[in-house]
């Protein structure tokens, strides 16, 4: 909310200059300091010097330009005539004006000369509002009431000089949204009296009820509960707008409309409380608050026709709704330029109401703004009453006495707390003298109940002000005290260390995970986390492929792309072809994110819970069916070259073997036990597709997949050839390595190793992984010979071992616990670990046969 | 090589006389010294220390003297051996350094040759520095609590105190999970920030309770520089006996000490949370200028746009209302949360002046930040 320093002076008399730059900082930090933020300080009309209050004298039509040009003698009252050209033509001889003299400054630094123009010599300039920068209105000079005296300083007679504040008013303090609020706040911070501007001003008939004033009912009390309704009768519809109202208007960032429209807004501004006017020759019968009927319209005044709801909060007459409740009003009974007969509205409605009728309709005016945050419900009569005095004075109207109050009796709210109580929030001893002083200032009605409370001290009978509904709680009240005690008063209580477990083995993993990874090259990158229907086709997914059965959201960021990934692989293969095009083809990116995967019983409605009390375990797990399953997955992608060329030689392509490499680094990381089977599925090359296996003891658990993309997918996402990448459940590995106990440390011997190598023949089909299986478990059959490691290192195909076959070579290490192996142990052992590979696998020795 | 003499004619050992081991002594030494590298000197053992040299003979003779004689001759073959063995062995250290000298001069290479093989992985800084917030709090004894990014409004809403109408929970703030049956909402929303892992936690876990929960959130921001729909959050609960606003000052301290460094002062303001009453906005002083910027003449600071202070978080002490919608006696226990933006703590921390930078994904970005924060 903008709101002009002079504004807030006249209810709080801090007494502050608004030249006083010092002064107004302190005041901005003052009112930040209490919960209302000042966002920026403006100074205004500070920059302005030189304009006086001038009378036209005499005006001369100059002839022969393409525009009507005057030329005008002028005086200041000084016995000086002076002339100027102007060039509007909204004046006659005799009006005051605002007169720049040469020497003055205009908003933005803007200096005036006399100078020659239309073949005359102007000494000055006679100003628009625009030019005065207290509004944009440029159809004409400003024409001053006749009664200003002459050669005065319009500055000061227009109240130019001033500070504008930006307050962010939070969603709570509904009350802030006014001069009067904030000035109340103002006059706490500076310990000076504060003046309530809805006790100002007001006639001796302010509150009193009348049935000679247009009738009004209020037929649903949830939407409603004050609704009064005042008429002005005669006004001058072309009435000027008082200068000072005007300008403060423009301050507060508002447009000068009409007199009728601009007493309300200005009403609005500073006490809070929305008014609108109705031209009382376009209402027809007795107004009703009601509900809206389904199949009903209304055309608000931005001329926009609404089609009604039953929730909608309506403002009616015989005709049919004439408004939104606090929210706008009808083009139909709108006030026009020929109004002469005002109804006065001021409602309080329901905050929900208003707030879900605002949003429904997007439509958010200073009005719904305001009741969404909650409005003053015993402001009605007072501001309407304000409002009748100043048309009926503005604008030369009869007030009709008294006004029409159609109520429903509203239970107070009274809030009962220890006095104790925002200490024990604070952690600082405010004592009950201090908790009932701010609590009396900012409007509670405070009493103490006799006995004793719980903690041994007094018990308040706290009764909120009408202007604070956000107070229900005593940890609302306890807010109150101890923001206007100042948070920098709020000591520092050392942390007291807890005794945390730290992290949880599957949170240890997954750094680890992700520093192996970034260890062997990969960089993590945060990725998109939607998918689109396309994105599913691009990664060829067949039907039915449970990828596909994706979670739907209802208002995507954009329309196009509804669905959350079920896999990392659409946005890592994004993320990794813009990379390629800024110009980076050798690329490897890592991701850990969760997807989410539609469940076939998805409940479909997630109930909202009470929150009295805490929920049950059915109701929990009632929430839980209602959301999808939500594993964390951890991807990678690769292009271009996994190892660059150098002067040491040409690079190494990225592979299907870096990603089933990377797949290991993961599962490594977890010491969980695993697999590297051949296996089909998109988006992967049919033939370069690993499917990774955990092994969890008698279980086997596919954890995901890995290898080259298939040339379809790689053409229909637009990557480079060869792209590969890798895809495994976090979540369901972190599952295993749960169970997994600490290591248990191995027999180190330091015997001689025993070193064989081996080629063994199999069929081009025989996976190398199965032969290695193979290898181990014939070699573990022999006594207490260890196979330490055995090393691939060499793999043959050719004539020499007939077509369809290939030749596997293994260095074998072998090693005794507790002796130096002789050769024919070695051989045994090495014999028995042939044997059963041939076994499994049909390995022939090569050269055996 | 000399068979073993059976006879001891001592006419036929005129190698042992002194004249001949002199002679084999010097011309043994001259050979020596006049060798000029390994292969030379090579050549002189075995011609004067080898089973032909003259000493060698000598020696075999020895044999063939008269009992008597063995003893005298013997000394004097052994000495002039002694000689030439050490002359041979000091002429070899001496080569063998000079070669060495020359290999290792020709092995030389150029060290500064670069030899980046493979390529430079890195974490992201959202992880890194996700990390080290959390671990700050892990420190103090808190234990790290996730839940789901796609999450019950519930828990998104309604246990943290937001009422039904409040407008966060409307479409322009919020995105929701679509219905399968077509209804107006299916009560399933993408969280829009990481309190519900508080709800979750205060349902699931004993008391008192110290968590810190860092996660991904999604709001329906227009993706600009300073807003991203799809940012990272990190928030501390803790509920106890007896917690209050100093215990929250407290740990707001200590983790800008642990975060930014020592000795920055730290301001709260009113503000305005559902979950959290009273509520604050959290500044830190600027870590970069410590205030100095805002002096006048002082050079501007591009990390507190020359204001002195950063907001850094909002915190609040729980509601007791939230406290009652999980069950927990807010007579009893009170409590304090405290969260803050994860990519805001990279821009702030690390002079990242843009947060699409952050999910763009480009490899130099994380590489910049190495593995760790
Ligand atoms: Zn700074």
């Amino acid at each position: 909310m903008r709101v002009p320093l002079s504004w807030l002076l006249e209810y709080a008399p801090v007494g502050l200059a608004p030249d006083d730059d010092a002064g107004v900082a302190e005041m901005a930090r003052r009112l930040t300091a209490c919960g209302l933020e000042v966002e920026s300080v403006e100074r205004v009309g500070q920059d302005i010097s030189g304009v006086v209050v001038a009378e036209v004298l005499d005006v001369e039509e100059l002839t022969g330009f393409n525009k009507p040009i005057r030329y005008c003698a002028v005086s200041t009252g000084d016995g000086q005539d002076r002339h100027v050209i102007c060039g509007a033509t909204n004046f006659a001889a005799g009006a005051r004006v605002p007169l720049a003299l040469p020497g003055a400054v205009l908003p933005g630094g803007f200096e005036i000369g006399a100078r020659k123009t239309y073949g005359k010599v102007s000494e000055g300039m006679i100003c628009a509002v625009d030019e005065l920068a207290i509004g944009d209105d440029h159809t004409g000079i400003l024409v001053l009431p006749p009664d200003v005296p002459l050669g005065i300083d319009f500055i000061e007679y227009a109240g130019l000089r001033d500070v504008v504040f930006d307050v962010n008013v939070t969603p709570d303090k509904g009350f802030a949204l006014s001069v009067r609020g904030i000035a109340r706040e103002l006059a706490i911070a500076y310990d000076v009296p504060f003046t309530d501007p809805a006790e100002t001003g007001l006639p001796a008939d302010a509150l009193e009820v009348s049935a000679a004033v247009y009738p009004a009912s209020i037929a649903d009390p949830t939407g409603c509960d004050r609704f009064v309704l005042r008429e002005v009768l005669g006004c001058d519809p072309s009435a000027p707008v008082p200068l000072r109202m005007r300008v403060r208007l423009a301050r507060a960032g508002q447009r000068s409309v009409s007199l009728a429209v601009d007493v309300t807004n200005y009403l609005m501004l500073e006490l809070g409380q929305p008014l609108h006017a109705y031209d009382k020759a376009r209402l027809s019968g007795p107004i009703v608050v009601r509900r809206a009927t389904s199949g009903e319209k209304l055309e608000t005044i931005d001329h926009i026709v609404r089609e009604l709801v039953p929730d909608d909060i309506v403002i009616s007459d015989s005709t049919g709704p004439i408004g939104l409740a606090g929210t706008m009003g009808g083009v139909e009974s709108e006030v026009s330029d020929s109004t002469r007969d005002l109804v006065l509205e001021a409602g309080h409605f329901s905050a929900r109401g208003v707030a879900r009728m605002s949003r429904r309709h997007r439509l958010g005016s200073e009005a719904s703004a305001r009741f969404e945050r909650g409005v003053d419900s015993e402001l009605q009569r007072r501001a309407c009453a304000r409002a009748t005095v100043m048309l009926a004075e503005f604008g030369g109207g009869t007030a009709v006495p008294g006004c029409t109050y159609a109520h429903v009796d509203v239970e107070p709210v009274t809030i009962t707390m220890a006095a104790g109580y925002p200490d024990r929030v604070a952690g600082l001893a405010y004592g009950l003298d201090t908790v009932q002083t701010r609590l009396r200032q900012v409007g509670c009605l405070v009493e103490v109940e006799p006995g004793v409370a719980r903690d041994g001290g007094v018990t308040l009978r706290v009764t909120p002000p009408s202007w604070r509904p956000d107070l229900t709680d005593p940890a609302d009240l306890a807010e109150e005290v101890i923001r206007l005690e100042g948070y920098q008063n709020i000591p520092v209580r050392d942390v007291r260390a807890t005794a945390g477990r730290g992290l949880t083995a599957s949170q240890r993993l997954r750094r680890a995970a992700g520093r192996a990874l970034a260890y062997h090259g990969f960089v993590e990158v945060v990725s998109h986390a939607f998918m689109s229907a396309a994105d599913f086709d691009k990664l060829q997914l067949p039907a039915g492929d449970p990828r596909r059965s994706a979670v739907r959201l209802s208002n995507p960021l954009t329309d196009d792309e509804p669905f959350m990934r079920t896999t990392l692989l659409a946005g890592l293969l994004r993320t990794l072809a813009r990379n390629v095009g800024r110009g980076m083809p050798d690329v490897a990116l890592y991701e850990f994110g969760l997807v989410f995967h539609a469940r076939p019983d998805e409940a479909p409605f997630a109930p909202i819970l009470p929150v009295d009390h805490g929920p049950s375990e059915a109701d929990t797990a009632e929430l839980a069916a209602a959301l999808p399953d939500q594993p964390l997955h951890v991807g990678v992608v690769l292009a271009g070259n996994a190892e660059p060329p150098g002067w040491w030689g040409p690079g190494r392509q990225a592979g299907w073997q870096d990603a089933v490499e990377a797949a290991r680094i993961v599962l490594r990381s977890a010491r969980v036990a695993f697999e590297v089977r051949a296996d089909q599925r998109e988006p992967w090359h049919p033939g370069r597709c690993a499917a990774v296996v955990m092994l969890d003891g008698e279980r086997e658990v596919l954890v995901g997949h890995a290898g080259e993309l298939h040339p379809r997918a790689i053409a229909a996402l637009g990557l480079p050839a060869r792209t590969a990448a890798m895809e495994l459940d976090f979540s369901a590995i972190e599952r295993v390595a749960d169970t997994l106990g600490p290591v248990q440390a191995p027999p180190l011997s330091s015997y001689p190793v025993a070193v064989q190598d081996v080629a063994l023949v199999v069929a081009q089909g025989v996976p190398a992984a199965d032969v290695e299986r193979a290898l181990l478990a014939g070699a573990a059959e022999v006594g207490d010979i260890r196979l330490e490691s055995l090393n691939l290192f060499d793999i043959y195909t050719g004539g020499q071992i007939g077509d369809g076959n290939k030749s596997l070579a293994y260095t074998l290490r072998f090693r005794a616990p507790d002796r130096t192996l002789t050769a024919e142990e070695a051989s045994a052992a090495r014999d028995a670990a042939v044997a059963e590979a041939a076994r499994r696998t049909g390995a022939v020795l090569r050269g055996a046969n | 090589m000399s068979a073993p003499n059976k006879s001891y004619d001592p006419v036929e050992v005129a190698a042992l006389s002194p004249g001949e081991l002199e002679r084999a002594q010097a011309g043994a030494l001259a050979a020596i010294a006049a060798a000029t590298d390994l292969d030379e000197l090579k050549a002189a053992r075995i011609a004067h220390a080898g089973d032909r040299a003259p000493i060698s003979l000598a020696r075999a003779e020895i044999g063939a003297l008269p009992p008597a004689a063995r003893a005298e001759a013997g000394k004097r073959v052994g000495a002039t051996r002694a000689v030439i063995i050490q002359a041979l062995a000091l002429r070899q250290a001496e080569l063998e350094s000079e070669r060495d000298r020359r290999v290792l001069v020709d092995e030389a290479v150029d060290v500064s040759l670069p030899w980046d093989r493979t390529l430079a992985g890195a974490r992201h800084p959202v992880t890194t520095v996700g990390e080290r917030l959390a671990d700050v709090f892990v420190d103090m004894g808190y234990e790290i609590a996730e839940g789901p990014e796609v999450e019950a409004e519930w828990y998104n809403f309604d246990a943290l105190n937001f009422p039904p109408d409040h407008p966060a929970r409307d479409s322009y703030d919020t995105i929701f999970v679509a219905s399968p049956d077509g209804r107006e909402r299916s009560g399933v929303v993408l969280r829009t920030h990481t309190s519900p892992v508080q709800i979750r936690a205060m349902l699931t876990r004993p008391l008192p309770l110290y968590v810190v929960s860092p996660g991904k959130c999604y709001r329906t921001d227009t993706l600009d520089a300073t807003h991203s729909p799809v940012f990272h959050q990190i928030e501390c609960l803790a509920v106890d006996e007896g917690l209050t606003m100093a215990d929250l000052r407290g740990a707001i301290n200590a983790f800008v000490a642990a975060m930014f460094g020592e000795g920055l002062r730290t301001r709260l303001r009113p503000d305005y949370f559902p979950f959290t009453e009273p509520s604050a906005d959290v500044s830190m002083e600027c870590h970069v200028c410590r205030g100095a910027s805002t002096k006048p003449g002082a050079p501007p600071c591009r990390v507190c746009r020359s204001q002195g202070w950063i907001e850094i978080a909002g915190c609040g002490m729980v509601n007791p209302r939230v406290l009652v919608a999980c069950g927990i006696d807010p007579d009893r226990y009170s409590g304090f949360a405290f969260g803050l933006g994860i990519e805001r703590s990279v821009m702030i921390r690390h002079g990242v002046a843009d947060i699409r930078e952050t999910i763009e994904g480009d490899m130099r970005f994380s590489r910049a930040f190495g593995t760790e924060a």
